[in-house]
């Protein structure tokens, strides 16, 4: 498992990165936690003659309050995001799924903002950035400019992220009080989940007043399942209050058929895991 | 009070739990595996691979390669022409037994994804891994025969010089055999008034995934050219070295260092090995090359692939009268060196711990266009073990009874060993009762059952199910009159030596080569016990043919029952011949000696000495009697006189999310008898480890191939692996038959718990769902087939041949 040969260079400012961005431009690849672009260079499947390499860069990496948001900084790895206490009370949907990431080696290794520039649509951040209405930061030649989750999942693999941009930090609206749960379905511990549901309430006795739900590998990006969302609200918080609800999670799905499952029985599960998942997140 | 008695008792060490010598060593990276072995001057090769299953090669441009930086050379199969060797098949089964050439490198065609067509050899491994890149071949695409049942047609051939892909047809019938009546007049009399359970099985392909991928360095430089390599079986390497590329034996040294894991997967001869010595030899320098873990997945051996097509006869009541078993193997593209040897080894096991009036096991190894394959931990044991414990369930279900009664009352009581059984074996001792019955305690089978009566009634989300298998074995590969008698290639001894050194030290040689599985621990405490000394004063040498110029390595559950053997023959040897010494030195009459913890004494005085003082009195030798040699180093070479049957009562608890058809495991209860016991520790290690790798099988793990022939689990993000956190914590426990065929009552457990588990998962699985009118899953019982089986598709969904894309290249980027 060689990678074929690549330069390689380490900035330690934004700025700096851009630069080597702009002059290696097509040629290079920007390195975060490597666990997927490591893999990637490993098996041949891409040669990038530059490698940037992210992790110097100080002020991309942490965890602040901003008012009404928290903000996560780019490099910041899974293992400090699921253990920062801002990310717990105001966005708990993010800790639970950040907890459910891959192991703990990798989670020591690979990065928020690494995760979700790599777009893979069965990573298990994006449905969560997605349900919370996360906004990303990225930063260009031309400046910086925020997307809103709904435009920053393209394709798979694709993010609005331009080639020779970065995305410096993610914004993530405070949900404070709110419920959370993300049901991951694997076969095997560290698996990427087969189908993930990311699901956030807000409850008042045992009512559902607002819901958030994010899905994984139900299609070629993270999805909002907005039907449930709608249908959930003043539904009662149980398996039962919502199961009506959660049939509408297949609706605008095209979930993919692999080894470890094929699209029919992902929607099934997207129905089941849903109930559960909101269920789970509402207390119920 | 004489002198020995003052002695404090040695208490003994077979029996106790050490800890394994060798694991400080090897945990803190003092550790020697192959790759990490650099000689002066060395190359490294990376090797270029068909990613075609079946094509002819048109041309090979190796000029881009061959001018890329710090490139020695690259060849291709031409190149080395006979100087390459060939693969070995040491087992064929038939004497017509259809055998393709297995040359290490191709030079016509390919015959699947993943054979090696070019090597380069460069300064570094990262060149030459780049300029293996730049050698271009063309192809001529062949029609592939992908599909076991679709080859054994023989419409698409593997190998169309071959006429067919059906290598052999082996057959074993009891009533040609004079060990039972003729199976379809029983099968007749089932139809006519009793039961007939027919069904298929499928055993999806496995990849033994050992956890060191393989590696090997060739020296030429030395008078004897030296093969390190990570090989299970460094003494069969070396024969076949000598026999297959000419080079005299005496020239051949093979050494196998630390060597992490095998399961069966290094027990092979490799195309990889034998190009290594081929460029090695002919370029005169040091060489090196490791594989990586994709190469490893698509390249090395896999493990079962069979189709079972089996038809049970019974009486009404349940007692089994008779077994059918048509069975179809994937070989893959080549016969490996056991090959079609594999599924034969499971004829003998069909019929497991149970008493039947005939029996007939018809066997085809075909050839496909796919990786090949050869023994995998269990290799022929698990299959039988699997179709017949699955079977039993289906019958019980079928009478009305519990599983457990309908095996106890077609298995061989305690009292009726030693038994012959249908097939032909004779098993030495067994006591399937003690150890179902404490099986059943420890799992709370009645509680279980309740529990599960309960769920059933209230219709709960979550089934559970209870799984058994009560499985036998044999091992303890073998005594080699029988082997010599199946065309098997080598004999079934083990060899042992010991050496005295004057300080009181001693060096054991053996010549089973461990690989992990602790032999240095558990081969100290047999001879520290024997020759009454220290456990730290033994140290166990192995794996170098000039250091153990004899063995026959280590598989098949074989290392105690035989190596062990060996060692107690050599030692013994060695209190004879020391006894002498001892005498003359001690001015005593021969007879009149005595030894036990590790000192001669004369009978009836307080005089005595220890082996060790004999062994500086023989390194010395200023003072020994007349007539005697000064040495009291001994060999010996133990061949068995049967095989070893352990046997165990399994018991899973398994709960079936029936919404999404995921499966759990709840509780895992074994009592095997394994005979007795060395080293409880390393037993412990060896059961949980098997039986993770028999549950991985019924949960997880399948090797799949897309409709062009390539592998597309071809990493361990597809290929799945269970890690710790996908198991829960067995309870286990033994009951004890010693073996009687043995000194030292020992059976083999190396392979004990991979056999039994499978079958016990899948009858949990099958028992939680059989309510809905399911009587089988195929494996891996993902939690798909389970979902797609309950609602009413069948049992054997097929995988879809796509892995998740994780690592694709991007768009444009490639
Ligand atoms: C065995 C294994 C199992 C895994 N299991 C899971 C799992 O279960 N769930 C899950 O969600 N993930 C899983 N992952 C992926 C893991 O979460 C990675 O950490 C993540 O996908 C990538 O993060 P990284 O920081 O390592 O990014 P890198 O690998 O360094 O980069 C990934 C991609 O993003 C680009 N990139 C990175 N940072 C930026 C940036 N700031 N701006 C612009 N582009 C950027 C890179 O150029 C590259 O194309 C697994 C990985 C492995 C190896």
């Amino acid at each position: 498992m060689i990678p074929a040969p690549f330069e390689y260079v380490a900035p330690t400012s934004v700025e700096e990165a851009l630069q080597a961005l702009s002059e290696h431009g097509d040629d290079a690849k920007v390195m975060a936690g490597g666990q997927s672009l490591l893999p990637v260079l490993r098996m041949r499947l891409n040669a990038p003659e530059w490698v940037i390499d992210l992790g110097r860069i100080d002020s991309m990496r942490g965890i602040r309050d901003d008012g009404d948001a928290i903000v996560i900084g780019a490099t910041t790895t899974h293992h400090d995001v699921l253990n920062d206490a801002l990310v717990k009370e105001h966005a708990l949907l993010i800790t639970k799924a950040a907890t459910e990431v891959a192991d703990a080696q990798i989670r020591h290794r690979g990065t928020f903002g690494g995760a979700l520039a790599h777009a893979d649509p069965a990573g298990d951040l994006g449905a969560p950035a997605l349900a919370l209405g996360a906004e990303f930061v990225i930063v260009g030649p031309g400046g910086t400019r925020t997307v809103a989750a709904d435009d920053f999942f393209v394709d798979l693999f694709e993010t609005a992220i331009g080639e020779d941009e970065l995305l410096t930090e993610v914004r993530i609206p405070k949900h404070t009080g709110w419920g959370a749960h993300y049901e991951k379905f694997v076969r095997v511990a560290h698996q990427w989940p087969i189908v993930a549901v990311a699901a956030t309430v807000k409850a008042d006795g045992g009512t559902i007043s607002e819901a958030r739900v994010g899905l994984t590998n139900m299609g070629s990006t993270p999805l909002r399942a907005g039907g449930v969302e709608e249908a959930l609200a003043g539904a009662a918080a149980s398996e039962d209050g919502v199961r009506e609800a959660a049939e509408k999670a297949v609706d605008g799905t095209n979930p993919p058929s692999d080894l470890n499952g094929s699209a029919e029985y992902r929607k099934h599960l997207a129905k089941v895991l849903t109930r559960r998942a909101v269920a789970a997140a509402a207390g119920g | 009070m004489t002198a020995v008695d003052d002695r404090p008792a040695i208490s003994p060490e077979i029996g106790k739990d050490r800890r394994r010598k060798e694991d400080q060593r090897l945990i803190t990276g003092r550790t020697r595996w192959t790759d990490n072995i650099a000689l002066p001057g060395m190359l490294h090769l990376a090797m270029v691979r068909s990613p075609h299953a079946h094509a002819k090669i048109l041309s090979i441009d190796i000029e881009a390669a061959d001018k890329s930086l710090n490139i020695y050379e690259v060849f291709t199969g031409e190149h080395l022409a006979e100087t390459q060797g060939v693969i070995a098949n040491a087992w064929p089964i038939t004497p017509d037994q259809v055998t393709p050439t297995h040359l290490p490198m191709a030079t016509e065609r390919v015959a699947f994804a993943g054979e090696i067509v070019a090597v380069v050899v460069a300064r570094s491994a990262a060149e030459a891994r780049d300029a293996a890149e730049l050698v271009d071949v063309e192809y001529e695409l062949l029609p592939a025969v992908l599909d076991l049942k679709e080859a054994a047609e023989d419409t698409v051939l593997a190998h169309p010089d071959l006429g067919t892909n059906k290598t052999a047809f082996w057959q074993l019938d009891s009533a040609g055999q004079g060990t039972g009546r003729p199976i379809d007049e029983v099968i007749a009399e089932a139809r006519a008034d009793g039961i007939v359970i027919e069904r298929e099985y499928r055993q999806q392909r496995l990849i033994p995934a050992f956890m060191e991928p393989r590696s090997v360095v060739v020296d030429p430089t030395g008078e004897q050219i030296t093969m390190w390599s990570a090989t299970q079986i460094p003494h069969i390497t070396r024969f076949l070295l000598a026999a297959t590329t000419g080079v005299p034996e005496s020239k051949i040294r093979v050494i196998a260092p630390d060597v992490g894991g095998g399961f069966g997967g290094k027990l092979q001869t490799t195309p990889e090995e034998w190009i290594t010595w081929a460029v090695a030899r002919k370029i005169g320098k040091p060489c090196k090359y490791t594989e990586t873990r994709s190469e490893s997945l698509i390249s090395a051996h896999h493990g079962r692939d069979p189709w079972q097509k089996l038809t049970l006869a019974a009486t009404k009541e349940g007692r089994v009268t008779g077994l059918k078993v048509d069975l179809l193997a994937d070989l893959g593209a080549y016969v490996g060196v056991v090959g079609g040897g594999v599924p034969v080894l499971g004829a003998w096991m069909f019929n497991a711990i149970y008493k039947w009036d005939a029996y007939q096991f018809n066997c085809t190894p075909v050839l496909t266009n796919k990786t090949w394959v050869d023994a995998y931990r269990g290799a022929g044991r698990p299959e039988a073990t699997y179709a017949v414990e699955r079977l039993m369930d289906e019958l019980a279900a079928e009478v009305g009874k519990d599983p457990l009664e309908v095996r106890e009352m077609n298995w061989i009581k305690h009292e009726e060993f030693p038994f012959t059984t249908v097939a032909g074996m004779t098993y030495d001792s067994g006591n399937y009762e003690a150890a179902t019955a404490r099986a059943k305690e420890m799992f709370g089978y009645d509680a279980l059952r309740a529990e599960q009566k309960q769920r059933r009634e209230s219709g709960d989300r979550v089934q559970l199910g209870i799984g058994i298998s009560t499985f036998t074995e044999m091992c303890g590969l073998a005594p080699s009159r029988v082997l010599g008698s199946l065309n098997y290639g080598a004999g079934g001894w083990e060899h042992a030596t010991i050496r005295m050194l004057p300080t009181g030290k001693v060096e054991v040689i053996t010549g089973a080569s461990a690989h992990g599985q602790g032999h240095e621990t558990a081969f100290s405490q047999i001879v520290a016990d024997r020759l009454g000394v220290p456990f730290e004063d033994v140290e166990i040498l192995h794996g170098d043919t000039q250091v153990s110029h004899k063995g026959l390595d280590t598989y098949g559950s074989r290392s105690l029952v035989v190596g062990g053997e060996a060692l107690v023959l050599a030692a013994d040897k060695v209190i004879e011949k020391a006894k002498p010494l001892a005498a003359h030195l001690l001015e005593a009459n021969v007879d009149d000696l005595e030894f036990s913890n590790g000192r001669y004494s004369v009978a009836g005085t307080d005089q005595g000495m220890g082996i060790g003082e004999v062994a500086l009195a023989t390194f010395a030798a200023h003072n020994y009697p007349e007539g005697m040699e000064p040495g009291i180093d001994a060999e010996a070479t133990y061949d068995p006189v049967n095989f070893s049957f352990p046997h165990g009562t399994h018991l899973c608890a398994a709960e079936v999310d029936t919404e999404t058809g995921q499966v759990k495991l709840r509780k895992y209860v074994c009592v095997d008898d394994i005979g007795n016991i060395v080293n409880p520790l390393i037993v412990a290690g060896q059961v949980h480890g098997g039986l993770v790798q028999g549950i991985a099988q019924a949960l997880w793990e399948e090797a799949v191939y897309d409709d062009s022939g390539t592998l597309v689990s071809g990493s361990f993000v597809d290929y799945l692996l269970p890690t710790a956190a996908d198991t829960i914590s067995f309870e286990i426990d033994h009951t004890t038959s010693p073996s009687t065929s043995n000194t030292l009552g020992t059976k083999g457990v190396g392979e004990a718990g991979t056999i039994a588990s499978t079958p016990a998962v899948v009858n949990a699985i099958v028992d939680a769902i059989r309510q809905f009118g399911i009587n089988d899953i195929q494996m891996p019982c993902t939690p798909e087939r389970v979902w797609t089986a309950l609602q009413g598709a069948g049992s054997g969904a097929a995988t879809v041949e796509d892995a998740m894309p994780h690592f694709e290249a991007e768009e444009g980027q490639q």
